[in-house]
């Protein structure tokens, strides 16, 4: 499953938004998360993965979850995007 | 016992033991390990050692310092358990047979070098995060006993080379009961935060780095500049005498908090506050301040890894006004470069960077930086008494585009419909020679002037005041001193308009009879001098000191003008 996110914060994605979306995705142990920008794609479990994308505002976020619980991964991480003013979907 | 003599920075008696703040040296050697699965224990052995670490600053700084604090922590502690950064050092180590520090320190430096070349100035700053807890996993594999300021949790002396602004800000008055330095003079801005934190301080002793070591009991009499390692009983017995008259003194003067500053012959002078943050405010109102003299708004602006938003600068500015309760406060807009750097501006190095590109300069060249602070300000303006200044003014012109800049933000919030104060005082910073010289011209377009004389010193003298070897030309009390002035001064009062002055001369014993003689309006100083001044200036008469500073302009020397002073045996 994928979601497609376009970065509002004017800091683009800082450490403590990037923190919470990986103690997010580290909650769901048998589903695999990733996150893809800019024909990079890396997983949502390393702060520093997450970092490297060097994402700003107005770059496209693409957040892929694959397993068990990826209904549920997904919505969490999206919930984290909106609730941490670091995105809207990309629609 | 070993006493050592330095300069007084900051009053008040420490006694407590030795808190050694040195950067230790990470040098790493390749080594080439036989048994590699014992050396990822060790690796892992060292994570857990640092994890346990930062969870237990994370809940101290959460329940001291509060969330925003703590998250930095949080995201260290990721770091540590992020695979992208573990599964590449063990590999490491397995595969080419090398030591757990040696692998750590290659692959750290790959992320480092990555947040590095980052566009983003945000994220080139997180390059010191992965430094930082690359640190805490190595003093672990290296054996390093390191505990940064912000760590210290018993009562200590801090002893270092020196400290930075940030070492300083991070330190806890709690804890911190004194410290002492290497190097450093009075304006030095160890001593300026010291006195502002009430932090018995002694900088400039050359060697109380290698004479001290950790633990040791030390005595910082900031009084005298005297520092004393493992003293005697009877010197400690002395000292802590010592301790209590200072209290008992700091009670006396605490009778004249809320009384006006009057002269013997009854003319009334402001004396008022330099403050760095609105925390200071409070030291402000406890000891008797008039006002602020001097708010510098530089604070705002370090310690962080972006420029303060105007939301931020606009509740920073209307706390101190409210807090002030309408008496005035002197704002000073944002004066970086020289000494105070901010990493995320990447301004180039300079040559000289006191005389480079630095406060107003800047601030007329980066529009954006400043528009937004002047928007803040205007926006607070109507929360109190609020009187801005510009520092670093060299010519006539620079106060024009600076005032035009100010009145076209006004324009501008006036017209989105929100409320500014008509009232607002506009002056400058008297601190480069050309502009106390043609301060007349000044007079006829500012409201006040404000003299900064730890600049206008250097400046008259051409002597660097961070450098040690010239520092015996730093003359307060030197006649052109006196006359650059006593010229800004008569040139003020020929317009009808106030001089104050924010120097560290302002609240300095030997200088107030003279200022006060030579007509000064305000004084302004810090916060911890103001009631010991109230109480000399109540004992001086100004007619008499009017005759005693024009003796002074006419001496040779600062030495005769010192003699001179002290012979009235104030």
């Amino acid at each position: 499953m994928q979601k497609t996110f376009r970065i509002i914060d004017e800091d683009g994605i800082h450490a403590r938004p990037a923190t919470a979306l990986v103690n997010t995705a580290t909650k769901f142990k048998g589903t695999e998360a990733f996150a893809e920008a800019k024909g990079k794609k890396v997983t949502l479990k390393s702060i520093l993965g997450v970092l490297s994308l060097g994402l700003e505002p107005g770059d496209t976020l693409t957040l892929i979850t694959d397993g068990s619980e990826e209904t549920e991964a997904l919505s969490a991480l999206q919930e984290v995007m909106i609730k941490e003013g670091l995105g809207e979907l990309n629609e | 016992m070993s006493k050592i003599s330095g300069i007084a920075a900051s009053a008040g008696i420490a006694i407590a033991r030795a808190f050694i703040l040195e950067h230790p040296d990470y040098t790493i050697k390749k080594t080439t390990v036989t048994d590699v699965e014992a050396e990822v224990v060790k690796l892992e052995e060292a994570l857990d050692k640092s994890k346990a670490e930062l969870l237990k600053i994370k809940e101290r700084t959460l329940a001291e310092l509060g969330e925003k604090k703590a998250e930095i922590f949080e995201s260290h502690l990721l770091i540590l358990d992020d695979p992208e950064l573990i599964s590449p050092v063990k590999d490491k180590i397995r595969e080419e047979a090398v030591n757990a520090d040696y692998a750590l320190n290659e692959v750290a430096t790959q992320f480092i070098a990555m947040f590095e070349n980052m566009k983003s100035a945000y994220l080139q700053e997180r390059a010191a995060d992965m430094r930082d807890v690359t640190k805490r996993v190595l003093n672990h594999l290296l054996g390093i006993h390191y505990v940064s300021p912000a760590e210290i949790s018993e009562e200590v002396v801090v002893i270092a080379e020196d400290l930075t602004p940030s070492d300083t800000a991070q330190l806890n008055r709690q804890y911190v009961k004194g410290f002492t330095t290497n190097i450093g003079g009075r304006t030095s801005h160890s001593a300026i935060m010291a006195r502002s934190l009430e932090i018995p301080a002694v900088v400039g002793t050359k060697d109380v780095l290698t004479q001290a070591k950790s633990g040791d009991l030390v005595i910082v009499d900031g009084l005298s500049g005297d520092v004393l390692i493992n003293p005697s009983e009877a010197e400690v017995a002395e000292y802590s005498a010592k301790q209590e008259a200072y209290a008992l003194q700091i009670a006396e003067w605490r009778k004249l908090r809320d009384e006006p500053t009057v002269s013997v012959d009854g003319k009334h002078v402001e004396l008022a506050a330099n403050i760095g943050t609105p925390n200071d405010v409070a030291g402000v109102i406890e000891n008797g301040g008039e006002g602020v003299g001097l708010y510098r708004t530089e604070f705002l602006y370090m310690g962080r890894d972006k420029l303060p938003s105007e939301e931020i600068q606009y509740n920073a500015y209307r706390t101190v006004l409210e807090n002030m309760n309408g008496k005035p406060v002197v704002v000073r807009t944002l004066d970086i470069g020289g000494d105070k750097e901010l990493p995320y501006l990447d301004l180039p190095k300079e040559m000289n960077p006191f005389l480079g590109f630095r406060a107003v300069r800047l601030c007329l060249e980066r529009q954006d930086i400043f528009r937004t602070q002047l928007r803040a300000l205007l926006r607070a303006s109507v929360h109190g008494n609020l009187r801005i200044m510009f520092p670093m003014i060299a010519t006539l012109t620079e106060f024009r585009a600076a005032r035009d800049l100010l009145l076209e933000e006004k324009a501008k919030l006036q017209a989105e419909g929100q409320e500014v104060s008509d009232s607002i005082q506009l002056g400058i910073m008297v601190e480069i020679p050309s502009t106390a010289v043609l301060a007349d011209q000044f007079a006829k377009e500012v409201d006040f002037f404000s003299i900064g004389t730890n600049d206008l010193i250097q400046y008259t003298m051409a002597a660097d005041r961070m450098n040690e070897r010239v520092s015996y030309l730093y003359q307060p009390y030197n006649p052109a001193i006196l006359r650059l002035v006593k010229n800004v001064i008569d040139a003020a009062h020929a317009q009808g308009k106030w001089t104050g002055m924010c120097g560290e001369m302002a609240g300095d014993a030997t200088a107030i009879p003279l200022l006060l003689g030579l007509g000064l309006d305000e004084f302004s100083m810090s916060a911890t001098s103001i009631l010991p001044a109230r109480s000399q200036i109540s004992k001086l008469s100004v007619e008499e000191m009017k005759e005693l500073a024009a003796k002074a302009l006419d001496l040779g020397t600062a030495e005769e003008v010192v003699a001179l002073v002290r012979a009235i045996g104030n």
